[in-house]
Formats: structure tokens, C-alpha cells, sequence
């Protein structure tokens, strides 16, 4: 192994990191709202709002991410004139918005899917208690359901973003330079695949390890129901019943 | 004790009263037939077997069921029904959360919310429901939380307390309304023997404050000594009703006999 | 010149490509059924250093899931098409060749469709073994069957039975996976409708074709997916 190339090649490749991340947690954002939105679409037993999410959540499930990306950057060109007319084109010319747009609709799909369960891990009694209480509509789902479901889902969601940084990676094959546009670049110019790699995967590893624990730290945060009681406080007052 | 004679003289408007109820449950029917009247001050035991409807009852009067039938009024309000596609609907939802802001009820199985502390569970629907200042919810709460015995849990979560002591933050949780009528949906069945001491010394004093009270229970002796009426339901119809000193004295119906003598 | 419609453009006349997207779509299934065996392959191997090997094999494969499962296949893939080249260009330098050998692209994609998945099909054979009954073990071990009898009509049989919908999972992952080996310039769907796009200038049309296309192939899987599992589930009491 070649150090003194290897230290070269982290120096060029950790320029992408900013890209990445950017990448990443735009789409993660976007897609989120998204995502709860076609949750909420497919509990509210509508078939007309239900059937549309499904079908969403099938094709862009079913089908690889790199069609997708290449559907919107390449494939809205065919209709170039259409969107020049809608004031659209600026935002489709552009790979970064092309591959926001793509990575948000494909994380809604899977954000949907885990939002839904969470919903559905709420336990009944706890909404049956808000409900006795008064609580209803988006009262009760602010106050009660979505706390719950938001701890619930809060490890798949993890996941999720783990997975979302490693498809950022797609965003080089149309010329976006984060870290895999960086590598890739620069396995061309110098055909030492070997160190590039193994560089470009520790930034990565250390990229993932990082959000692990930031999301870690969160539902830590989030859950002192879960962890052991604090030390009883200095009893206030007699019981006097 | 409380009785209903104060309430007689002036008649105001009972603070519930439930009149021909029926509901079924796919073929089973459930209820078929039932009225009752709750005057303010009123602490009913309502007993029966497991399938006698008893819970069913209790929960259509906040709606948590809805009824195929009949009416459930609180003081004097009749909440309004219509039909849906799979049975009655509550017609104003506006309605039903207001009612429900003023009847409280108190769970076999707590339902306490697991994500909030004791403290936030008995504030949340007075600050949220009833809109009431933050501050003085807060000094109310543990007023109450005092009051239950578990003052010094405030800020523990609900899992980490005993059933027992669970049991008491949601009876805080439900006094914190400010409720007209309090419903006890078999509030020790879930709780080991030991436990079940200390959340019937609550219920005893509530009643001695005169407040209105229905209680599914299984606790013949809560039945006998606090309550000031007995319903006994059986097979979704009332059985048999009366002061305790009468029911249990002189019952008049056999089932009822034989209940009192299988739950000594 | 009258533009072609777009069932001119993707059927099998004269001037469609229809049957070029259908042999680039019988490539994507060979690609990524080759990576998927391959990827069984390694699961195996790893999935029994995770479970049965010493310390050092158990750190060395936990070592290569968490690895492979958190680097983009992206990059695995340019590793070895890229480095394999490499490889080749050396051994082919020490026989006197010059220059740039490429390898298969083929075998590029299969391989690194491996790799990948095979960390996947690791945690899914891993988390089956560990349905299976031990008592089941104990009595294949009392009946005084050796280790690779063991293996071979106790363990795999019902690993493989409890691993199927974790398997199909794997499966719509490496069929996905699958669209980048393109970037190798195999000739698979996603790859020729870049080359119908290109030359047509109907970009739309090809890529929403693809798409079509693909899920096409994942619905029917699922469906065969499912069937494999009723199928092996008969005989298991229903839970209920």
C-alpha cells in the first residue's frame, strides 16, 4: 500500500463529503414529509387516497433508483419545450435538483412503509385514553399517536438513512462529484482501484458510523421510558389517603 | 355518604342517564335494553359476569362504544347520533370531546401515555383539551398527584412505577378534568392482590367527597360498603338494582344469589 | 421524417427495439441470478463464521457485513471492474501483454452483485439457523449423523425454508442492484435503453420502458417468492 498516495486521494475525496451529506439529508427532509403524507394516505381507508399511495410505494419499491434518477435528468428532456413553457426547465437542467427530486421520491417509499408501522405499533389503549379524555383529529395524532410512532420507527428510520447516504453514490453517474464521483474520477486517471477504494469505504464506514450514533443518541433522548428510573426524589409529602 | 335525597328536592337534570341501550356486536347481542339514572353524588357499583355487558355499558357512555340504540344524557345534554355505513356514528364529534372532557374515565389496564411522565400525563388534557393556563394546571396536578399518594413519582414514567401506583397517576390523570362523572372500568382487576389495597382507599375517599362515580368492579366489599346503589347486570339486561343494603341482604333475584355467593 | 409512436418505437417491427429490450432484459435476470448464487455462496461461508467459527473467523465476517453492507455498491462495483482490470494488466505483463485488459463485464457484475448481496443473504441464513429447533440438532446428533450429513439434510433443508422471504427480499435488492453494473457498459436493460435513448432521442420513452420492465420482473418474483413459501411452509402448523 502507497501511503503517501493513499493520504493524496483522502485529501481529494473528502471534498465530496459536504455533496454527500447535502445530498443525503435534503432528500431525507423532503422525502419525510412525503413519506407521512402516503402513510397517511394508506391508513385513512379511502380507497381513492389508499390505491394511489400503494401504487406509488410499488413503483418506485420495484424499480431501480438509477432508472429513476435517469428518468428525471434525462428522460424529462424529451419534454424540454413543454417544461421551458411551465417555467420548469431550470430545475430539470439542473443534476443536483434531478437527483434530489429522485432520491426524495424513492425514500418516501421506504419512509412510508416504516411511518405506517410505526402508526401501527401505537397501542389502541393509549389512543383509547387520549379519546376518553377528548382528544381527537389532529389533537390527539400531535399529542399521542405521532410521539409514540415517532419512537417506534425511529431505528428503521436509521436505516433508512444509512441506506440514503450509500444512494447518494448514484448521483456521479449524472456528473454530480461527491465522494464515489470523486473515486470514480480518480480511478480512471490512475488505475489504483485497490487504495481508492479502500479510502473512499472508510469515509464512507466513518460516515455511518457517525449518523449510527447521532440517531442512537436520539432515541436515547427520546426514550427515558425505557431506560431505568432516576433515584426517587425526596419524598414531598405524606400520602394522606 | 352522599346520598341522592338532596338531588330529589330540587330535580336537576341527572348527571347520567342512559335509557333502552342496545348494542350488539356482530350476531352477540351485548346490551338489550338497558337504562340507568346517575344522580350527582352517586357512587354506582355495577356488577355482573364477565360477558354481562357491564364494560360495554360503562364504555358507551362516553362513546368509546357506540350504541345501535337508545340515549346517553349528561346533564341534560343527549348526545346526538347518526347512522353510518357500519352502525351508529356520533353525529358531532365536537360534542362527543366536549362530554368527554367532563366524564373521565379510569381503565382496567391504566392506559397511561408511556412517552410522557406522570407529571405530563395529568396535564395534558387539561392544558390541551381544556385550554387551561399551563401554570395552574401544573400546580393542580401535583396537588392531586399528593393527594393519590404519588407526589414523589411526578416526574417518573409510567413504566417504571407498579400497577398499583400506576393505577393512582390515572385517577390524578382523570380528577385533573374536573369531571362531572368519573367511570372505573375495573380499575384493580389488573392489579396483584397486594396492590389492589391502595387504589380502593382512593376510590373510597373520592366517593366521600361526594363525587359521581360508576364502577364496574368485581370488589364486592367496595360494592357493599361505598357505593350507594348496586346494578347487577346479566346477559345484557339489569338484573336486579338497589341500595346495597337491600341488594345484598334480600336479593330478589336468583342469578344475583348465586354471583354473591360464588365471589365471597 | 414522422416521429415513431412510442409502440413502433419499443415493439418488434422494423424500427423497433423491442426485441433488443428483450434480450437485455433476459441479460439483467442472468446477471443478477448469476450474482444472487454467487451471493448464496458467500452468504453460506460467512454466515457459518458468524455462527460456528472461533473469534478470529466471527470478528473477520461480522468484519465483512458491517463493511459491505455500508459502502455504496456503487463503488464495489467500480472496485472490480476497475482493480480487476488492474490485476489482469499485471498478470498479463508478466507474459509480455501490453496495456489495458478488460474484464468480462459480465463477470465484473456478477461478482460484485455477490460480494454485496452475499453479506445480505449472510444475516438472513444466520437469523434462519437460529429458528431452527435445537432439539431437532440434538436428535440428528443422537442417530450419530456426522457433521456434513448434518449440514446437508437438517440444517440446509430448514434454514433454506425459514430464509425464503428474507431470500426475496435479497432477490428485489440484487435485481435492482443489477442497473449499475451498466456503468461496466454490460449490455443489460438499463444500459440498452441508454443506447435506444441516445440514438432515438426518445429518452422518456426507453427509461419509463425499463422501468416498466423491471417491475415487471419483481412482480413476478414476488409471486414466486410467495409460491416457494407456501409451498415450503406445508406441513408447518400455522400460527394462529
Amino acid at each position: 500500500m502507497d501511503f503517501a498516495f493513499m493520504q493524496e486521494a483522502f485529501l481529494r475525496l473528502i471534498a465530496g463529503v459536504p455533496l454527500t451529506l447535502n445530498l443525503a439529508f435534503t432528500s431525507i427532509a423532503f422525502g419525510a414529509v412525503l413519506a407521512m403524507l402516503l402513510a397517511l394516505m394508506r391508513m385513512s381507508n379511502i380507497k381513492a387516497f389508499d390505491w394511489p399511495a400503494r401504487a406509488y410505494v410499488f413503483v418506485f419499491r420495484g424499480t431501480p433508483l438509477l432508472v429513476q434518477i435517469f428518468l428525471i435528468y434525462y428522460g424529462l428532456g424529451q419534454f424540454r419545450p413543454a417544461l421551458q413553457e411551465l417555467g420548469l426547465w431550470g430545475f430539470f437542467r439542473e443534476p443536483y435538483w434531478c437527483a434530489v427530486l429522485a432520491l426524495t421520491l424513492n425514500t418516501a417509499a421506504y419512509g412510508s412503509e416504516i411511518i405506517r408501522g410505526g402508526l401501527q405499533s401505537v397501542p389502541y389503549n393509549q389512543v383509547e385514553a387520549a379519546r376518553a379524555c377528548g382528544m381527537s383529529g389532529f389533537l390527539l395524532f400531535r399529542r399521542i399517536i405521532f410521539p409514540i410512532a415517532v419512537r417506534q420507527a425511529l431505528p428503521a428510520y436509521g436505516s433508512e438513512i444509512i441506506l440514503m447516504v450509500k444512494a447518494t453514490s448514484l448521483a456521479s453517474v449524472i456528473t454530480m462529484m461527491e465522494v464515489t464521483g470523486l473515486a470514480a474520477k480518480m480511478i480512471s486517471q490512475t488505475f489504483r482501484a485497490v487504495e481508492v477504494f479502500v479510502v473512499a469505504g472508510l469515509i464512507y464506514l466513518v460516515l455511518n458510523f457517525a449518523i449510527t450514533r447521532i440517531i442512537m443518541a436520539i432515541e436515547w433522548w427520546l426514550s427515558p421510558h425505557l431506560r431505568r428510573p432516576p433515584a426517587v426524589e425526596p419524598r414531598l409529602e405524606a400520602a394522606h389517603v | 355518604m352522599s346520598n341522592g335525597v338532596a338531588s330529589l328536592s330540587s330535580q336537576p337534570a341527572p348527571a347520567v342517564s342512559i335509557s333502552n341501550l342496545r348494542k350488539s356486536f356482530g350476531a352477540l347481542e351485548v346490551l338489550k335494553g338497558i337504562s340507568l339514572k346517575a344522580h350527582e353524588g352517586d357512587v354506582i357499583s355495577i356488577l355482573g359476569a364477565s360477558g354481562s355487558g357491564k364494560s360495554t355499558m360503562l364504555r358507551c357512555i362516553n362513546m368509546l362504544e357506540v350504541p345501535d340504540s337508545g340515549d346517553v344524557t349528561i346533564n341534560g345534554e343527549t348526545i346526538k347520533l347518526k347512522h353510518g355505513r357500519k352502525g351508529m356514528l356520533p353525529a358531532d364529534q365536537r360534542q362527543v370531546d366536549r362530554i368527554r372532557s367532563r366524564v373521565a374515565m379510569v381503565f382496567q389496564s391504566f392506559n397511561l401515555w408511556s412517552h410522557m411522565t406522570i407529571l405530563e400525563n395529568v396535564i395534558e388534557a387539561p392544558v390541551h383539551v381544556q385550554k387551561r393556563p399551563k401554570a395552574e394546571c401544573v400546580a393542580e396536578a401535583e396537588e392531586l398527584l399528593a393527594k393519590v399518594g404519588i407526589a414523589d413519582k411526578r416526574n417518573q414514567y409510567p413504566s417504571h412505577l407498579s400497577g398499583g401506583q400506576q393505577q393512582r397517576a390515572a385517577i390524578a390523570r382523570a380528577l385533573a378534568m374536573h369531571p362531572k362523572v368519573m367511570l372505573f372500568d375495573e380499575p384493580t382487576s389488573a392489579l396483584d392482590p397486594e396492590l389492589v389495597g391502595e387504589v380502593l382507599r382512593v376510590m373510597r375517599s373520592l366517593a366521600e367527597e361526594g363525587r359521581t362515580m360508576l364502577v364496574v368492579t368485581h370488589e364486592m366489599g367496595f360494592a357493599r360498603d361505598v357505593s350507594n346503589r348496586v346494578v347487577f347486570l346479566h346477559k345484557g339486561i339489569v338484573e336486579e338494582e338497589g341500595p346495597p343494603a337491600e341488594v345484598f341482604a334480600a336479593p330478589k333475584s336468583e342469578r344475583f344469589q348465586q354471583f354473591i355467593s360464588s365471589h365471597r | 421524417m414522422q416521429q415513431l409512436s412510442y409502440f413502433e418505437l419499443v415493439g418488434f417491427g422494423p424500427n423497433g427495439w423491442g426485441w433488443a429490450l428483450l434480450m437485455a432484459t433476459g441479460m439483467t435476470i442472468a446477471v443478477a441470478t448469476c450474482g444472487f448464487l454467487a451471493g448464496s455462496v458467500v452468504g453460506t461461508f460467512v454466515a457459518w463464521g458468524k455462527i460456528g467459527g472461533h473469534a478470529p473467523v466471527r470478528w473477520l465476517a461480522d468484519g465483512y457485513t458491517t463493511v459491505l453492507r455500508g459502502i455504496p455498491d456503487l463503488l464495489v462495483i467500480y472496485l472490480f471492474y476497475f482493480g480487476g482490470s488492474a490485476a489482469l494488466g499485471a498478470i498479463g505483463s508478466l507474459f509480455g501483454a501490453e496495456g489495458f485488459i478488460g474484464v468480462p463485464a459480465f463477470v465484473t457484475g456478477a461478482l460484485a452483485i455477490g460480494i454485496v448481496s452475499g453479506a445480505y443473504q449472510a444475516e438472513v441464513f444466520r437469523g434462519a439457523y437460529q429458528v431452527v429447533s435445537r432439539g431437532e440438532l440434538e436428535a440428528a446428533r443422537a442417530v450419530g449423523m456426522h457433521r456434513w450429513l448434518m449440514f446437508r439434510r437438517i440444517i440446509a433443508p430448514q434454514v433454506l425454508r425459514y430464509a425464503i422471504p428474507g431470500l426475496g427480499n435479497t432477490w428485489q435488492l440484487v435485481l435492482k442492484e443489477s442497473a449499475l453494473i451498466s456503468v461496466t457498459g454490460l449490455v443489460e436493460l438499463l444500459r440498452q435503453s441508454q443506447v435506444a435513448a441516445g440514438s432515438t432521442r426518445r429518452p422518456f420513452d426507453f427509461y419509463i420502458t425499463a422501468a416498466i420492465l423491471y417491475l415487471l420482473i419483481t412482480w413476478v418474483s414476488t409471486y414466486l417468492f410467495q409460491r416457494a413459501e407456501t409451498h415450503s411452509m406445508r406441513g408447518m402448523r400455522r400460527a394462529s
